[in-house]
């Protein structure tokens, strides 16, 4: 009922949303409030925030009522007659003490739980998150396992030529996995400029700064999936490297991880294959789309002179090794892709861009030269 | 030439008058209240609905940076030297400002500033993109190349922030006429003395930040970069050192234009006149020891957590002292609602909503939720349209008759509140929503579940740039064609600006008036 008077209103406004956004009927609408979140932590904040909020509520009613009775009494047009007092030393101490008994209330609780929520020590499992332009890096601490996490929302539903999902840029194409009722600690850094990380049912806000980690961490009780974004201004794509926490039972976790394990292996048994031009080509162009293009374009134009052109590029034209180094390990504001893609991958995406956007070297690489380029050879 | 203004162009490039430079300053800051409107507004535009429709990302954040910017540097701050500079003179009985020829300078360098930094938008890799508070390395390392221009306009504008300061203090505390002691001094004159004050403080911080962001940039330096051993936490600590004072300095002479109306449509002198000048001066001194409430998210120790959480809040209590003496200056008044008096009621209901949703960010574990969101978006809104820019339109209307002579056309005064307040609440309330259901500020597009309220902002943004066109008209009309205003221009109004003609002439207060 409430939801129909709403979207009346909306249509009062002379906007009918409701068949623009027909899709999307299981996003929750109108949201007003905090949410509560699925922690200990989370729940006391939100706790906090509708203490402060009604004592708010509170002052506003007395302000803003004695305002209005004096707008509607003390009119000119009814007559009204000025009073001539304007000093009180009793009213100006009152209203100077009163404030300050009201904040010393607040201010207790809010002591309490960031004590809280700064006490991370013991936990149970530590994960370094980085944050890289645009996309995050989970690695689980002496666990052998990371990956990188990257929006999934495809470029068609963004420039609307395809209906948007119901998680429209809340996706990616890896979630962090985390065990429930375990204590796990969050280690938070980036690689480039600073981004923050932000969950906002586990109540988790902080900030990654390249060269400094940051702590923070998070008891979840029950399995679920828990979306975020970045928090930081953090360039161009800062609207587009969201979070997507998923919680599961330990059992499942200790599964999933070995999953993580073979996978690993099985990349570093194909990284020994050898591909054919075209297979390389192929692969390559695809990886190109997904993690170049946001830069480079899909063109391979570039958006000069930020981001360099591809096509024309002088090391994609030149130098293999100086553009093997380039792609691997980065620099000038272009990411370091050594670790977040496979020798594969890598093999494939610098082929590709030897060859493709009328670059001509005819030149290609197999992913073990990649593998040999990281040890130094 | 001792007698009148000279004619043509160099009348206003050579001018040395108060009241002529106090007019350059408003037509300015209006200028680029209207350009920094067009940014707010193509932004709007891009958030109307989910997707990009409009502008791409990269565009998008030149919007924002520029859009705060300009606002902040380019509307609000010149206005309120514009307001000083007619008004200061006046209300404390000297015939101009201290230093002209400084005054005339610190003017005159300001078009020359923000015509270099709104030319960044048409360099190769565009305008600045980083956001208004610049955070490096992305501000540095990885900056456009028209950063330079950004930090060079910066400078210039630092400058001519410092030349106005000083040439406020030096004309209030040395051209006062006899009688006019400290204590007598309108509370205008006293916010613009403490504000002048915080000016010279934090200005030079600026200079600072940006100057220690162009070493790194072209001298090889490593102040904020972390690979070569500097910090860029500490370009956070040093920018909002400057940069909490700095909201301050948009606020505190909003409260003396206030403190001048209320008591005027009240007929009633200001309640609490001393405490009112010691809350501006705590509220300035708390300024300096709060920075960090803007980097609760940084992983500070918690003992700077804590430090930074108590000190904020200490804030909240002169400022409410404030408020609770504008209420009871109107409190069994005989009051009237002309334009100036509803900006300035608006004005204290909205600020107190602002300093609410203040309060509320100050409590540095909720902080962690509302950080970066667009809950801050709506906090910093309602201090700063309703609280810097309704008091400067109320300012306006209160004094345009002492200006030019004219009396503004009422009705459309009334006008342009109605529909600026009601932009303004569609624009900005639904923001609360936006941020507290978790959709974070800066960005471009987003998920559906914030769109409802977003359309609603859009809607009320462009309704308040409506309103501000009327702003306009009513203005130039009531300057071309208005009704011949009386000296007094309004039945309950006192102080020295009421005992000269209206229009003011060219030179006021030769011969210093008596106070009594
Ligand atoms: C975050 C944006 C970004 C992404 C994503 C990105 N690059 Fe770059 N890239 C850059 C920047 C910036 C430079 C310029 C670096 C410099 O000037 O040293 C660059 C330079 C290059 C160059 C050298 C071009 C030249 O002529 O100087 C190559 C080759 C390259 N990138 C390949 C890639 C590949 C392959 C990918 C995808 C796997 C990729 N880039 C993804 C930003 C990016
Ligand atoms: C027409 C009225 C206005 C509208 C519609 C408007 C709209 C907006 C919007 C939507 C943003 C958020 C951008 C984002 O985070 O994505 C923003 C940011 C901002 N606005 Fe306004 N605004 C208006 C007036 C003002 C005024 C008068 C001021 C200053 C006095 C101001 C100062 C700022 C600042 C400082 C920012 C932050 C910029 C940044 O993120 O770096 N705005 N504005
Ligand atoms: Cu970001
Ligand atoms: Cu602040």
């Amino acid at each position: 009922m409430l939801k129909q008077a709403k979207s009346c209103f909306a249509w009062l406004l002379g906007l009918s949303f409701t068949s623009q956004f027909a899709l999307a009927d299981d996003v929750k609408r109108w949201g007003v409030n905090m949410t509560q979140g699925v922690t200990d932590v989370s729940r006391e904040i939100y706790g906090l925030h509708m203490d402060i909020f009604w004592w708010c509520v509170a002052i506003g009613v007395v302000v803003f009522g004695v305002m209005i009775y004096t707008m509607i009494a003390h009119r000119k047009a009814n007559g009204a007659k000025a009073a001539n007092f304007h000093e009180s030393t009793t009213l100006e101490i009152l209203w100077t003490v009163v404030p300050i008994i009201i904040l010393v209330i607040m201010v207790i609780p809010a002591t309490k739980t960031l004590i809280k929520v700064y006490d991370t020590s013991e936990p149970d499992l530590d994960v370094v998150v980085t944050g890289y332009q645009w996309k995050w890096k989970y690695e689980y601490l002496n666990q052998d396992v990371s990956f990188f996490s990257s929006l999934s929302t495809p470029q068609d539903e963004i420039y609307n030529r395809a209906p948007k999902g119901p998680n429209y840029l809340l996706e990616v194409d890896q979630e962090l996995v985390i065990p429930t009722k375990q204590k796990v600690r969050f280690l938070i850094t980036a690689n480039d400029v600073i981004h923050a990380w932000w969950v906002p049912d586990l109540a988790v806000k902080k900030d990654a700064i390249p060269g400094f980690i940051n702590e923070s961490w998070t008891y979840v009780e029950e399995p679920g999936i828990y979306r975020g974004q970045c928090a930081e201004l953090c360039g161009k794509d800062h609207g587009f490297m969201p979070i997507v926490v998923r919680a599961v039972p330990q059992a499942e976790f200790d599964a999933w991880m070995n999953k993580k394990r073979e996978a690993a292996a099985a990349i570093a048994e194909a990284a020994k294959q050898t591909l054919t031009f075209d297979e390389l080509y192929a692969q390559g162009e695809a990886v190109y789309q997904k993690h170049c293009a946001a830069c480079h374009q899909a063109d391979g134009k570039g958006i000069p002179p930020t981001f360099p052109a591809i096509a024309g590029s002088p090391i994609a034209n030149g130098d293999m090794r100086a553009h093997i180094d380039r792609v691997l390990n980065g620099g000038q504001g272009m990411p370091p892709f050594g670790e977040q893609l496979t020798p594969v991958e890598s093999a494939a995406v610098i082929t590709f861009q030897r060859n493709a956007f009328g670059n001509n070297t005819g030149s290609e690489l197999q992913p073990i030269d990649i593998v040999n380029f990281k040890q130094g050879l | 030439m001792a007698h009148g203004p000279a004619k043509g162009i160099t009348r206003w490039l050579y001018t040395t008058n108060h009241k002529d430079i106090g007019s350059m300053y408003l037509w300015f800051s209006f200028l680029m209240f209207l350009l920094g409107g067009v940014f707010a507004l193509v932004i709007r535009a891009e958030l109307f609905e989910p997707g990009l429709q409009i502008v791409e990302p990269e565009f998008f954040n030149q919007m924002t940076t520029m859009h705060g910017l300009v606002m902040v540097f380019g509307a609000v701050m010149p206005a309120f030297v514009g307001l000083a500079n007619w008004m200061v003179p006046m209300m404390i009985g000297a015939p101009d400002m201290a230093l002209p020829r400084m005054n005339n300078w610190s003017f005159w360098i300001l078009p020359f500033a923000f015509a270099m930094l709104a030319s960044t938008l048409f360099m190769e890799g565009g305008a600045p993109n980083f956001g208004w508070t610049f955070y490096a390395p992305l501000s540095t390392t990885y900056a456009p190349p028209s950063v330079t221009f950004f930090i060079f306009a910066v400078h210039i504008m630092g400058a001519s922030s410092i030349m106005g300061a000083i040439n406020i203090i030096a004309t209030i505390l040395n051209m006062r006429a006899p009688g006019m002691t400290l204590m007598k001094m309108p509370l205008f004159v006293w916010t613009w003395l403490i504000t002048a004050y915080l000016l010279i403080a934090v200005m030079p911080v600026l200079a600072g930040v940006v100057t220690m962001m162009l070493m790194d940039i072209h001298f090889g330096t490593s102040f904020f970069s972390a690979a070569g051993g500097g910090d860029p936490v500490l370009f956070q600590h040093v920018f909002w050192f400057f940069g909490h004072p700095e909201v301050y300095i948009m606020i505190l002479p909003a409260f003396g234009v206030v403190s001048a109306i209320i008591p005027t449509f009240a007929r009633k002198p200001l309640f609490g006149y001393a405490s009112m000048v010691y809350a501006t001066a705590s509220i300035a001194f708390l300024s300096f020891i709060v920075w960090a409430h803007h980097m609760f998210t940084v992983g500070m120790p918690i003992a700077g957590e804590l430090f930074f959480m108590y000190a904020t809040m200490l804030i909240a209590v002169p400022t409410g002292v404030k408020v609770f003496n504008w209420v009871t200056t109107m409190f069994k008044g005989s009051m009237t609602f002309e334009t100036p008096m509803l900006f300035s009621v608006a004005f204290v209901i909205l600020f107190t909503i602002g300093g609410f949703s203040g309060l509320m960010l100050a409590i540095a574990p909720a902080d962690f939720q509302y950080h970066d969101t667009y809950f801050v978006v709506a906090h910093f809104h309602y201090v700063l349209v309703p609280g810097a820019i309704f008091s400067i339109t109320a300012g306006v209307y209160y004094w345009l008759p002492k200006w030019c002579g004219n009396m503004y056309d009422e009705t459309m005064g009334k006008m342009h509140f109605w529909m600026a307040f009601i932009g303004l609440n569609l624009t900005f309330f639904p923001m609360h929503f936006a941020g507290l259901a978790g959709m974070p500020r800066r960005i471009p597009d987003y998920n559906m579940m914030f769109a409802d309220w977003n359309m609603i902002s859009s809607v009320g943004a462009f309704l308040f740039g409506a309103a501000q066109l009327l702003f306009l008209y009513n203005v130039i009309a009531t300057i071309v064609s208005g009704k011949k205003a009386t000296d007094r221009v309004w039945e309950g109004s006192h102080g020295l600006e009421w005992t000269v003609p209206s229009p003011a002439p060219y030179h006021t207060f030769s011969t210093p008036p008596e106070v009594k």
